[in-house]
């Protein structure tokens, strides 16, 4: 389908019934229909649609909520205190509270990937035209938009088919917004749903800002090979002017690239980027380099290496202007989502804003103009590097020992750490000139910035924990694959047999945000732990970034040492955080492609086959922001679990299963149609864990299946056993439940397992063929 | 250091506020009282010593002498087996708070709820939103928590403490069930 105004007038025509005179005729939307599938039950799904299907999971997987707060205070009746089963003055209960606030962040997080994903269609329109095909693979990839096909059944040949596609997901966002009003929904499921519906409308959204920019901007095509970039701090060339770009929307930073090759300046001016912009950019030019995740923005511009700052939009300090004018660095905003009251230059003439920047009379501005952009930020970089002389905040180590000999040890540093470091104590060792206790810091700290905050002394906390790790900033250097964007059809025909059988052990995605408790290393070394045991490992977003800045014993990097392919042990990287819609994709076109299970809106249908078959894990071990909600959100609607550290309960709810109710664990058997214990796999849809040790054990659990064979079974029972043995000791106390036949047990651990059932008076159960969906059922037996 | 904030400053709950305990017989009293307790460790008691000993053996004679079945997380029941001690169960944190809010759950052996459930040794913050999960939602379940911090959403907690007054606390509690 697509979307086209048409406008044709007529000045003058005569026919046996009447006589025209200037007739002008305008048809909004034209049909050019290209999918000879048939059309599915629930194309374009409103609120309610899939509403049956979110209560079968539900009714699973119930809410476990977890309060940030125990009072309401979103309306003047409040603030209202809920504890316990107190009720507002609008009525609403603590779990409805909960529930609603969980709705409002994937509100937030699906809007703001709408909205990405609008501007950046109307701008790759605008340079391109709506007729732009959409080219996601080449003739690897046929199923080019899998989700947007699922969800509105659809299939875009070109950037214009897109808008329509949009028009719903910003429908759908506005009604799921105004459910949580005052007065609007009371039942806590039901607002559970509505945040299903919220993730799956967000993963709408991301697929068409990834398609879209993959087909109009030359990004890797779903390639296995994609390029390995330079990623860390220490990859920057400092001699250069260097330019930053961070945020998430990516066109000032392709137009700074087309500036720079136009010009040939590429090789005098380096462009560094931070957040998921870093990852488009290399996508678009792979000499572009990556600093890091969103918490490397402190220590990066502090550090006094970027000669302009340009921002576009989501996670990007709000402070950064402030940040960028103590280095002398003039700040370029060019997105009117964040404006930080610079003033709008975007029609003032360059040689004029250029002037203003390098005097130092403006020290940032609103540039709406992306080309224009391009052309400031290079030629302000270039003027300003050698009159900056990389001006740095960080203090010297000198003045470090001076900064920490004002501490009091009043501790509210560490009150303010989201990591509860130990930062005073540090800053005491530091006192004494030892800066052992910094540096060590430096691997955990998130780069908040809380601790300054907090300090009475005003002491620059985080300044000095990047100072004392000096040398570490100057050996970061890393690599990362850049993102690949789509998995090919070709990849899912090869490894869609193998992971509905289990055989490969599961799909681990590694997603979202830095707010690690101990790191960024963890994820690496998680990452690289799947892919050595062959799991299909992906990574996005800053995910991508932790995942590759660790080396192991033999010096490479989580990129280097294994394939960038959708296959088993390999590491695929798909890009940023929109392109997550790539890895829901794959799960989906195993559905589709790789078992033929019809696509066109048939969410209930697919989702009930990736829910029971797909052993696949979403991981946002340092979830952060609303977006990472809606993104989980639309993995859970689609049956995917998500697991996320421990910061992650403050999301407040968790998805849980219990795992000793047999009855919660009923399925359809599709031959018989008999309700049968499908087992208590995956056994959460949300789930957080305490430590990575505990987190990697309950991934591997998390990909069983009722549908696994038992030779898959067995393959994933044993990696569940074996990390379980090395991480937490001992059997998992819970192998009973997840063993149905013999031959699902391991071999090489077939003496303890059997002891172990003995004890638990098991009895097999035979594997059904699974659906929670009576309608699946092939004979007609069910009630 | 006040004694009764959030630990972590920003994390201030609402009304319902924890009590402290300032003496070891507050906290002694208390498990005395309950019917059904339960021990949640988590893997932060790995970092901490009571008196010259490791914390998690301190934890392991309470749980003996007062009969506290103990539920360990994380990797922490490697430290257990290590000392030839058996928890009662291996479960994650968010399980079996999960299951504490569930008044039908007859508890790991089958038999009844649970009544008391302390914590200790969990992240600040994932111990803060469990309690607060406990708080609201199993009115049936007392929290208590033997962190050298305030959780303000437990029913009872210790004080911010210093770890040598915090140490001698817990010695005292120990020692006192003892009698």
């Amino acid at each position: 389908m697509g979307r086209k105004s048409v406008n044709f007038s007529i000045k003058e025509i005569n026919t046996d019934l009447a006589r025209f005179r200037d007739l002008n005729i305008t048809i909004g939307a034209i049909t050019r229909e290209q999918w000879d599938e048939p059309m599915g039950p629930t194309p374009f799904p409103s609120l309610t649609t899939l509403r049956p299907w979110d209560q079968r999971l539900l009714k699973r997987y119930k809410p476990f909520y977890l309060p940030f707060c125990d009072l309401c205070c979103m309306c003047t009746y409040g603030k209202c205190d809920l504890t316990g089963s107190k009720k507002g003055a609008c009525g609403i209960s603590m779990s409805a509270q909960q529930s609603r606030t969980v709705l409002l962040s994937a509100c937030i997080g699906a809007a703001t990937h709408i909205s990405h994903s609008r501007d950046l269609l109307t701008h790759l329109i605008a340079a391109s035209g709506r007729d732009c095909p959409i080219n996601v693979g080449g003739t690897g990839v046929e199923v080019e938009a899998p989700i947007t096909r699922l969800v509105c059944g659809i299939k875009p040949i070109t950037l214009g088919d897109l808008e329509p596609v949009l028009d719903y997901c910003e429908n759908q966002v506005t009604q799921l917004l105004a459910v949580t009003h005052t007065g609007q929904e009371g039942n806590n499921l039901d607002f559970e749903s509505k945040v299903f519906h919220a993730g799956m409308i967000d993963h709408v959204g991301m697929e068409v800002a990834d398609i879209a920019q993959v087909s109009a901007l030359g990004f890797p095509k779903a390639d296995a090979e994609a390029p390995l970039v330079d990623l860390g701090l220490g990859t920057v060339d400092t001699k250069k002017p260097v330019i930053l770009v961070i945020g998430h929307n990516v066109p000032p930073a392709t137009e700074i690239i087309d500036y720079l090759k136009e010009n040939d300046l590429f090789p005098e001016v380096e462009v560094t980027g931070i957040c998921c912009t870093a990852l488009d950019i290399t996508r678009y030019s792979p000499k572009a380099k990556i600093v890091g995740p969103i918490s490397w923005q402190l220590r990066y511009i502090r550090s006094g290496v970027p000669d302009v700052i340009v921002i576009d939009e989501q996670c990007i300090r709000t402070d950064t202007l402030f940040e960028a004018a103590r280095i002398n660095t003039p700040l370029i905003a060019t997105s009117e989502k964040n404006c930080l009251g610079l003033p709008d230059l975007t029609h003032e003439p360059v040689e004029s804003i250029i002037s203003g920047f390098v005097t130092g009379t403006v020290p940032g501005a609103l540039i709406l103009d992306p080309e224009k952009v391009g052309e400031v930020a290079v030629r302000v970089a270039i003027a300003m590097a050698p009159q900056r002389k990389k001006h740095s905040a960080l203090p010297t180590k000198h003045q470090l020992t001076e900064w920490a000999k004002k501490c009091t040890q009043c501790m509210l540093c560490r009150r303010a750490c989201p990591n509860d470091l130990p930062v005073a104590q540090a800053i005491r060792l530091a006192a004494s000139g030892n800066l052992s206790g910094l540096d060590e810091l430096y691997d955990d700290c998130l780069g908040c910035g809380r601790c300054e905050s907090a300090c009475k002394q005003k002491i620059p906390v985080h300044s000095l924990i990047v100072t004392a790790a000096d040398k570490k900033t100057r050996e970061e250097t890393f690599c990362l694959r850049s993102g690949r964007g789509a998995i090919q059809d070709t990849e899912i025909r090869k490894v869609g047999g193998p992971i509905v059988l289990g055989e490969i052990p599961g799909i681990v995605a590694f997603v979202g945000c830095a707010n690690y408790p101990k790191g960024s290393r963890e994820v690496a070394e998680m990452c690289m732990e799947f892919a050595r045991r062959r799991y299909i490992v992906c990574t996005s977003g800053c995910s991508a970034m932790s995942a590759g800045m660790y080396r192991d014993e033999e010096g490479k990097t989580a990129y280097e040492r294994y394939s960038g392919a959708f296959e088993a042990g390999g590491i695929v990287n798909v890009g940023s955080c929109v392109a997550n819609a790539h890895i829901a994709g794959a799960a989906i076109k195993i559905a589709s492609v790789f078992a033929k299970r019809p696509l066109r809106g048939n969410y209930e249908e697919i989702a009930d086959y990736v829910y029971n078959r797909v052993g696949a894990v979403g991981v946002a071990w340092g979830a952060m922001s609303q977006k990472a909600a809606a993104i989980a959100a639309g993995f859970w609607r689609l049956g995917i679990p998500v697991v996320v550290g421990p910061h992650g309960t403050k999301y407040r709810r968790m998805l849980l299963g219990r795992a000793d109710k047999e009855a919660d664990w009923l399925v359809y058997d599709a031959r018989t149609g008999e309700q049968v214990n499908g087992g208590p796999v995956p056994e959460h849809l949300f789930f957080a864990a305490e430590t990575k040790e505990e987190a990697m054990v309950m991934i591997a659990k998390l990909t069983m299946r009722p549908n696994d064979t038992s030779k898959g079974r067995a393959n994933k029972l044993a990696n569940y056993i074996d990390l379980h043995k090395r991480l937490i000791g001992g059997i998992p106390p819970d192998v009973y439940r997840l063993v149905r036949t013999p031959a699902d047990i391991p071999l090489t651990m077939k003496d303890e397992i059997q002891v172990h059932l003995a004890e638990h008076d098991w009895k097999e159960a035979t594997i059904p063929d699974p659906t929670l969906l009576s309608r699946m059922v092939h004979s007609r037996k069910v009630a | 250091m006040p004694m009764n904030e959030s630990w972590q400053t920003a994390e201030i709950p609402g009304p319902k506020k924890a009590s402290l305990i300032m003496k070891p017989d507050i906290a002694d009293a208390m498990i005395r009282r309950a019917k059904r307790p339960i021990m949640i460790v988590g893997h932060g008691i790995i970092e901490y010593d009571v008196e010259g000993r490791p914390l998690i053996d301190c934890l392991i004679d309470l749980s003996r002498k007062a009969k506290i079945p103990i539920v360990s997380s994380a990797s922490t029941n490697k430290e257990f087996l290590a000392r030839e001690f058996e928890p009662a169960a291996i479960m994650s944190a968010i399980d079996i708070s999960y299951r504490l809010t569930d008044p039908e759950w007859k508890g790991l052996d089958g038999k009844e709820s649970y009544d008391l459930a302390i914590f200790v040794g969990l992240p600040y913050s994932m111990e803060w939103t469990i309690l607060s999960g406990l708080k609201h939602f199993a009115p049936g379940v007392k929290t208590m928590t033997f962190d050298c911090v305030y959780q303000p959403n437990a029913s009872w907690s210790f004080p911010n403490s210093t770890i040598k007054d915090w140490a001698a606390s817990l010695k005292g509690i120990v020692e006192n069930l003892e009698d």
